[in-house]
């Protein structure tokens, strides 16, 4: 068996290989997709030399973003991470970043190049330096897919789940999110005692998940300065998930989260274990955090508002043990302080110590598509990815809270990894906008919904372009911007891809599987 | 003199709209704004009757299954007997969905239990084994032309839609699955009801539809024929072209 696995090994690895040579794409998802074709427990053989665990990282937004700041703090704290490349978050994604780190660990090995026993902190050092021949070194963190989560987490089995939020995305793919939720559900109740579950208290669809499970940590949103007013058009979980009965708010944040109760059954946001208290947004790359830790994590949050929030903890080292965490990260918006929340929230539970917490989130900055900053004649681009209402909502915020008239460009497709139907774009709102825009360019595969979207929405046919071409709606865009002015753009997420391979065409930028 | 207005109820705006019905109801407005007329909106949500004044329209939308079990327990205790009392006095109605299921006899869940829906539609449902989803194109008779017009839109729905023998479909389906994906008829019409799978949303990519049931809505609030001029709809025939295009030469 230890023969067929190796060759199968071989086989996939030099699937990836060929892939990027063709320069068909990273292989950051192909050799996985072909070992686990080919060697079906490939993933459960592979994982089990993690001796850190696995942690599976899942929501419909933040994904990408919470497991490079979890991963952050866990190698700041020493410990050596395998991470999968961002949005390769399937099965095979996993499967190829763990291939990648047994096949790194092997060649050194076989070097006998003994690595220090310190570790680098090196994003690229997958092979650990505690011990690479007894194959107990590392911890894996992974971001996963909502749908492809349950049958992942059935092949390897976590130490820990982080699940963050679900909104409405994708309804081709996954059908309705309560579908999702239950399948969530179902896998929360399968999970064995070794694993932590980490929740979003202010999800009500999410919140109460762990009511059956040993360790639950649950973190929120605890700033009344950060609420918004009523809920969005696209909000999604509004009904109580006991009775039936709408919710009521105390505090709407992002889309449907908040301080939800219902006041019929009486079933309400659970007091988070972790939580933000005062918080400060800082533009596009910049917010402050205060983080709090209640101590008590072992069992679901209190429902009494009333009761005392400093716990006393164990010990004083994780960041759940009673004092106040100054945080600061390199990340915008209200939707980033829940990604900084929730991988505080799971670094604490994984034994992370707060000066690590804080020095990891410290050094990370946005992943690609993510308010990623590109220069482009003699103009800065920023690249939001935008593939869902609730998502393209709050970068609608972050860019209203810049400064001066404003300079779009939308890219909409609808291909499978966008979601094949385009009707979520009337759930976003974009009016707000109209009063600040200064010039706008819509483009993609279905740049005419966007036309009539922004039409009905009511802004001017005559103050937006329309170009099917992409490379020509990048210049008309560009041109439309003056110079030492920026340009946002917010595309789907096969959008970003093309646009930014336009922009690595134009020598703007790198691919994105290059990026640390 | 104020300008002539619809007079829309729009059911269940917060239950029912996860298939953009946002933007059906704001091409019904805009549409009539752009001719000078007016549109007067009513929601009305769970426990709440007809509004004082009357209706012309009456929209029904798509949503969750959860929601819609919901809504429709709601429709049968406060709303479905106005309703059938509405649109027998020939107000018109959009049900799009799951409103289009609601607005038939019943629909029968994967669980096997049977919800009555409003019945102003000659159509029963039951649940499939799988959903019925992707682009989607019709011909249409409704349409202002000689020929059939075609209409464009999205589908996903796990339900399969029978037709009663009396009942009429919206349209015959020339790409995409329809009412169940065996026969060839998709939604349905009777008198001034249309009911349909499509979304996208439905009325910007088919502004002939929409100013179809505007036209209604105002024949019934003033009892006499509206002759809608017409817009100048270049967004919306771009749209319905390209959505045509892809229908033919589907890709990847």
């Amino acid at each position: 068996m230890r023969c067929v696995g190796r060759l199968a090994e071989m086989i996939a690895a030099s699937a990836g290989a060929l892939s990027r040579a063709t320069g068909r794409g990273g292989g950051t998802s192909l050799p996985g997709m072909v070992l686990n074709r080919l060697e079906p427990g490939a993933l459960a053989r592979l994982g089990g030399g993690l001796g850190g665990g696995a942690v599976y990282i899942s929501a419909t937004n933040g994904k990408t973003t919470t497991a490079r700041l979890l991963s952050a703090c866990l190698r700041a704290d020493g410990r050596i991470v395998t991470a999968n490349a961002a949005g390769a978050n399937l099965a095979s994604g996993v499967t190829s970043a763990l291939l990648a780190r047994e096949r790194t660990r092997r060649y050194r090995r076989n070097r006998r190049t003994r690595p220090s026993r310190h570790a680098t902190g090196e994003p690229g050092d997958l092979a650990g330096p505690t011990d690479p021949g007894s194959g107990c070194g590392g911890i894996g963190v992974f971001e996963v897919d909502e749908a492809a989560l349950p049958p992942v987490a059935r092949a390897l089995q976590p130490r820990a789940v982080v699940l963050m939020n679900l909104f409405r995305d994708q309804l081709d793919r996954y059908g309705e999110l309560e579908t999702i939720a239950e399948r969530w559900s179902e896998l929360a109740r399968s999970l064995g005692p070794a694993t932590t579950l980490v929740l979003n208290a202010d999800d009500p669809a999410l919140a109460h998940l762990g009511a059956d499970p040993p360790r639950v940590v649950l973190f929120g949103i605890d700033d009344p300065e950060m609420g918004r007013g009523d809920l969005p058009h696209a909000a999604d979980t509004v009904r109580c998930g006991n009775c039936g009965h709408p919710l009521s708010h105390d505090l709407v944040t992002v889309g449907h989260l908040g301080h939800w109760r219902c006041d019929s059954c009486g079933l309400r946001r659970p007091r988070p274990h972790i939580s933000a208290r005062r918080m400060h947004l800082d533009g596009l790359d910049r917010m402050t955090l205060t983080i709090a830790g209640t101590g008590d994590e072992t069992g679901p949050g209190s429902d009494d508002e009333t009761s005392s929030g400093d716990g006393t903890g164990s010990g004083g080292r994780s960041a759940g043990a009673g004092t106040d965490l100054e945080i600061t990260a390199g990340l915008g918006g209200l939707h980033n302080a829940y990604n900084v929340t929730a991988a505080v929230a799971a670094a604490a539970a994984l034994g992370v110590p707060p000066e690590a917490i804080r020095d990891g989130i410290a050094g990370v900055q946005a992943a690609f598509g993510r308010a990623e900053q590109v220069s482009l004649d003699g103009r800065t681009l920023r690249l939001l990815l935008a593939k869902n209402p609730t998502g393209a909502n709050e970068n609608i915020r972050c860019v209203l809270a810049e400064p001066g008239p404003l300079s779009l460009l939308v890219v909409l497709n609808d291909r499978t990894a966008d979601g094949r139907d385009p009707s979520w774009i009337w759930d976003v709102d974009y009016e707000p906008l109209w009063d600040r825009i200064s010039s706008v360019t819509l483009a993609g595969d279905r740049c005419w919904e966007l036309a009539l979207r922004f039409s009905y929405g009511g802004l001017d046919p005559a103050r937006f372009e329309v170009r099917e071409n992409l490379p020509e709606a990048l210049d008309h865009a560009v041109a439309a911007t003056p110079p030492g002015g920026v340009l946002f753009a917010l595309p789907t997420y096969t959008a970003l891809l093309d646009l930014r391979a336009e922009l690595v065409r134009r020598g703007a930028t790198h691919d994105f599987w290059q990026e640390s | 003199m104020s300008a002539p207005a619809v007079r829309l109820w729009h059911l269940y705006p917060r239950e029912m709209n996860i298939y953009a019905d946002r933007g059906n109801i704001a091409v019904l407005g805009a549409r009539l704004r752009r001719r000078g007329l007016d549109l007067v909106l009513h929601e009305g949500g769970p426990g709440e009757d007809v509004p004082d004044g009357g209706v012309d329209l009456v929209y029904l939308g798509g949503g969750q299954d959860r929601d819609q079990l919901h809504v429709a327990a709601d429709l049968a205790a406060t709303k479905a007997a106005d309703l059938r009392a509405l649109l027998r006095g020939g107000a018109a109605g959009l049900f799009v969905c799951g409103g289009y299921q609601l607005g038939g006899h019943s629909y029968r869940t994967a669980g096997g239990e049977t919800v009555a829906g409003i019945g102003v539609l000659d159509i029963e449902t039951t649940a499939g084994p799988d959903r019925l989803i992707g682009d989607i194109v019709l011909r249409s008779d409704l349409g202002p032309g000689d020929e059939p017009d075609r209409l464009v839109g999205y589908e996903n729905h796990a339900g399969r839609t029978r037709l009663g023998d009396g009942a009429k479909a919206l349209g015959r389906v020339v790409k995409g699955h329809g009412n169940n994906g065996t026969d060839p008829t998709e939604g349905a019409v009777a008198g001034r009801a249309i009911g349909t799978y499509l979304h996208g949303p439905l009325l910007p990519k088919n502004p002939w539809l929409a100013d179809l049931i505007l036209g209604w809505a105002l024949e019934h609030r003033y009892g006499r024929r509206f002759d809608l001029e017409p817009l100048e709809d270049r967004l919306e025939q771009a749209a319905h072209r390209a959505a045509v295009a892809r229908a033919d030469h589907p890709r990847r």
